[in-house]
């Protein structure tokens, strides 16, 4: 379970978050949204450990990371744009967190494979990522946080910028991955449709 | 327009090509090959000049890590002055960084190859910070975001994601510096000893000392080869490596402690490390026997150490020569390089043909370029050795493709409907070029006259072979001066060079404000 509790940040003495609170129970799919500008970005760094938050705690099935730097966490982030590394192929991305574990070339390829399958990339290992389209990136950048098991995805816009078709697919095959998957993930996002159509509960985080 | 080119060419055709064929000519002379290359101590040469390079290089790149990403990346107070702090050495003449080390450095390090990589060091560090710096700017750092996310260590994100996406630039940083430091000339000849010679420095202790001007000319070949298998090696690892980064360059204001901390601490101890050896170097200019004194300054203009006691050079004299010399380079360059930037501006296939033989005396050796000066005009019918302007031609042979670098892009950018609309207003072809033409290339011309100048202040290598007794450049004068044994002569030294930093660091003050910088710094 990830907990949240009086996240507060501040950037000068603009106040982007004041004490909000959110949590996500384990296998839940859990969608937050709200208008652009209210800092659900910043709550997801937050979470993901990229920012140190001015104020609260963050918890880990009770245990308090809030101070944990985040390639410690074991907590993945879906970007917006996708943010590939542009210097390895496709199997080089989604292997990459296992690569950090140090896990075995072989362990990596099998889970690679397994993963490139479940997103619908099978047999697109060695493709460069330049190449590929605007729904493959994003099923590329889906494999690759989900390729070292996170105990929670987050997942910030991950279908922002598709045309309508791509998107509502893409939305369909993201619900069915993360139920199959039994993964516990946050999604942030500015559409209720979307959000209805991927999540078991929705939050709204509005402005003060 | 061909006709402008006719000068330019001329030109480099007489005091470039010549030569060099000339240097060539003596090499493929029977036996004078094997001669040369087997004296002994000459493997001991070649090696000496390929890891003396090899470690600089490695070690600039390492220094210069730091303060590339710190000014590529954070806005804070005082960037400016930083960064002007590690570009101005690069602009100094070698002799005034060899100056400045002697000054910094224990007695015991005089004439080590340690000396001479550090100095190196502190030369070259501001390509790794210009080349490797616009190269960190455009690494979004989202990227670096999600390799943590992905559970990368700080260590493991530096050599799995920075250092990869970063190698075009390493790679093209690593590849200037140690063509800089392959070629070293001043800063070996002043810190390196006996013991210590590059392939540049034993040309010139054939030529000059030896009388072996055979040798000479078979290792300058021998260099300019190594060269090119260098230039050519690189190219092809550049390409390789080559990775497509989008994105504008994201440059911010340290946020969190850490950050800040970061950021103070890494330009804080680049300013100190730039700016200590050139602060020792003019205090040391005002020290003998102990005490604070401006002895060595005022004694500047004479030529006697004590009565009866001749110093054979007149440094105050030094001055004006290399003034003198300056001014006659910087009108020779400005005005070749401009006829030649117009030819190449106007020409399509035979400009481009120009552009390349004006960039060729920048990957010679200066010191390949003063032998081959110095051996080819010296028999009649053309024996020119005894005349002064040879020294500012060979600096304006140099100093010449950073005019031209300055000016064709000024060139191609203006628009032709420009002197089209100014034709149509009544205006004379020649009235519209004045008008169109000219005003724009004016201020980045003030800019790349005055880096002409500065080139031909700092010029070591190639004046080396062509100067005469009685008309000393600072660089020679400077050298000669420290090369003395006695505090005295040590601190007219340190005074002449210190001279010759302020003078260039004006000039490159100058020219910098006018953007001419940009074209020697990439």
């Amino acid at each position: 379970m990830l907990e949240a509790r009086d996240i507060t940040v501040r950037f000068g003495d603009r106040t982007v978050l004041d004490a909000t609170a959110i949590t996500v129970a384990d296998g839940e799919v859990v969608a937050l949204l709200g208008p652009s500008g209210v800092g659900k970005s910043t709550l997801l760094r937050v979470l993901a450990g990229l920012l140190v938050a001015d104020a609260g705690t963050v918890l880990l099935d009770g245990v308090d990371i809030t101070r944990l730097p985040s390639h410690r966490r074991n907590i993945g982030l879906v970007f917006q744009d996708e943010q590939l590394f542009p210097h390895l192929t496709v199997a080089g991305n989604v292997g990459f967190g296992l690569r950090m574990q140090g896990a075995p070339k072989a362990a990596i390829a099998e889970r690679v494979r397994e993963l490139l399958a479940l997103v619908g990339l099978a047999g697109f290992e060695a493709r460069r990522v330049n190449g590929l389209s605007g729904g493959e990136a994003k099923r590329v950048a889906l494999a690759r946080a989900l390729a070292p098991r996170p105990r929670v995805l987050l997942l910030d816009e991950p279908l922002t910028g598709l045309d309508r078709d791509l998107h509502d697919r893409l939305a369909g095959d993201l619900a069915a991955l993360l139920r199959t998957t039994g993964t516990t993930a946050l999604l942030v996002t500015h559409d209720r449709d979307e959000a209805t159509a991927i999540a078991d509960r929705t939050v709204i985080l509005i402005e003060r | 327009m061909p006709a402008l080119a006719t000068l330019p060419a001329a030109g480099l055709a007489l005091f470039f090509a010549f030569p060099l064929i000339t240097l060539l000519a003596r090499v493929v002379r029977p036996g004078s090959f094997a001669d040369a290359l087997d004296t002994p101590g000459l493997t001991h040469v070649v090696w000496f000049t390929l890891w003396q390079a090899a470690l600089s290089t490695v070690l600039t790149l390492v220094v210069g890590f730091a303060p590339a990403y710190v000014l590529a990346r954070y806005r804070f107070a005082g960037r400016r002055a930083v960064l002007a702090a590690v570009t101005v050495p690069f602009m100094l003449p070698t002799v005034v960084v060899g100056a400045a080390f002697l000054a910094l450095l224990p007695q015991s390090w005089h004439g080590t190859a340690r000396a001479v990589i550090v100095a190196h060091v502190f030369f070259n560090v501001a390509v790794v910070v210009r080349l490797l710096g616009s190269m960190w700017a455009v690494v979004p750092e989202q990227i670096t975001a999600a390799a943590r996310t992905l559970g990368a260590s700080p260590w493991q994100l530096l050599r799995h994601v920075v250092v990869p996406l970063l190698r075009p630039g390493l790679w093209a940083a690593g590849t200037v510096v140690f063509l800089f430091t392959f070629t070293s000339f001043g800063t070996v000849r002043l810190l390196g000893g006996p013991a210590n010679t590059t392939i540049e420095v034993e040309i010139a202790r054939r030529a000059t000392s030896l009388g072996d001007v055979d040798g000479a000319a078979v290792l300058s070949m021998v260099q300019f080869v190594l060269l090119a298998a260098v230039v050519w090696l690189s190219t092809r690892f550049q390409r390789k490596a080559a990775v497509q980064l989008a994105g504008a360059p994201t440059v911010r204001r340290a946020r969190t402690r850490g950050q800040r901390r970061l950021v103070r601490g890494v330009a804080g101890a680049t300013a100190v490390l730039m700016v200590a050896p050139l602060a020792v170097m003019v205090s040391r200019s005002l020290r003998l026997g102990g005490h604070w004194t401006l002895s060595a300054w005022r004694t500047l203009g004479r030529t006697e150490v004590r009565p009866g006691i001749g110093l054979g050079i007149d440094p105050l004299a030094s001055l004006f020569t290399s003034l003198r010399f300056a001014a006659v380079a910087a009108l020779i360059s400005v005005v070749v390089g401009t006829l030649a930037a117009l030819a190449i501006g106007s020409a399509r296939r035979h400009g481009r043909l120009l552009d390349i033989g004006l960039m060729l005396p920048l990957g010679t050796s200066a010191v390949t370029i003063g032998l081959g000066i110095l051996i080819t005009f010296d028999t009649a019918p053309i024996d020119w050795r005894a005349k002064w302007w040879l020294i500012p031609v060979g600096h304006a042979l140099v100093a010449t493709p950073f005019v031209v670098r300055a000016l064709v892009p000024v060139l191609r950018s203006i628009p032709a409907d420009q002197r089209a609309a100014a034709a149509v207003l009544g205006a004379s072809p020649w009235r519209a070029w004045c008008n169109v033409d000219v005003r724009r290339i004016a201020a980045p011309l003030v800019g790349a006259a005055g880096l002409a100048a500065a080139i031909s202040l700092g010029e070591f290598g190639a004046t080396t072979f062509l100067t005469r007794a009685g008309r000393e450049t600072m660089p020679i004068a400077i050298a000669r001066l420290l090369g003395r044994a006695g505090e005295v002569p040590r601190a007219q030294g340190f005074a002449l060079a210190t001279m010759l930093l302020s003078a260039t660091a004006a000039i490159a003050a100058i020219a910098d404000s006018r953007g001419a910088l940009d074209a020697r710094g990439a």
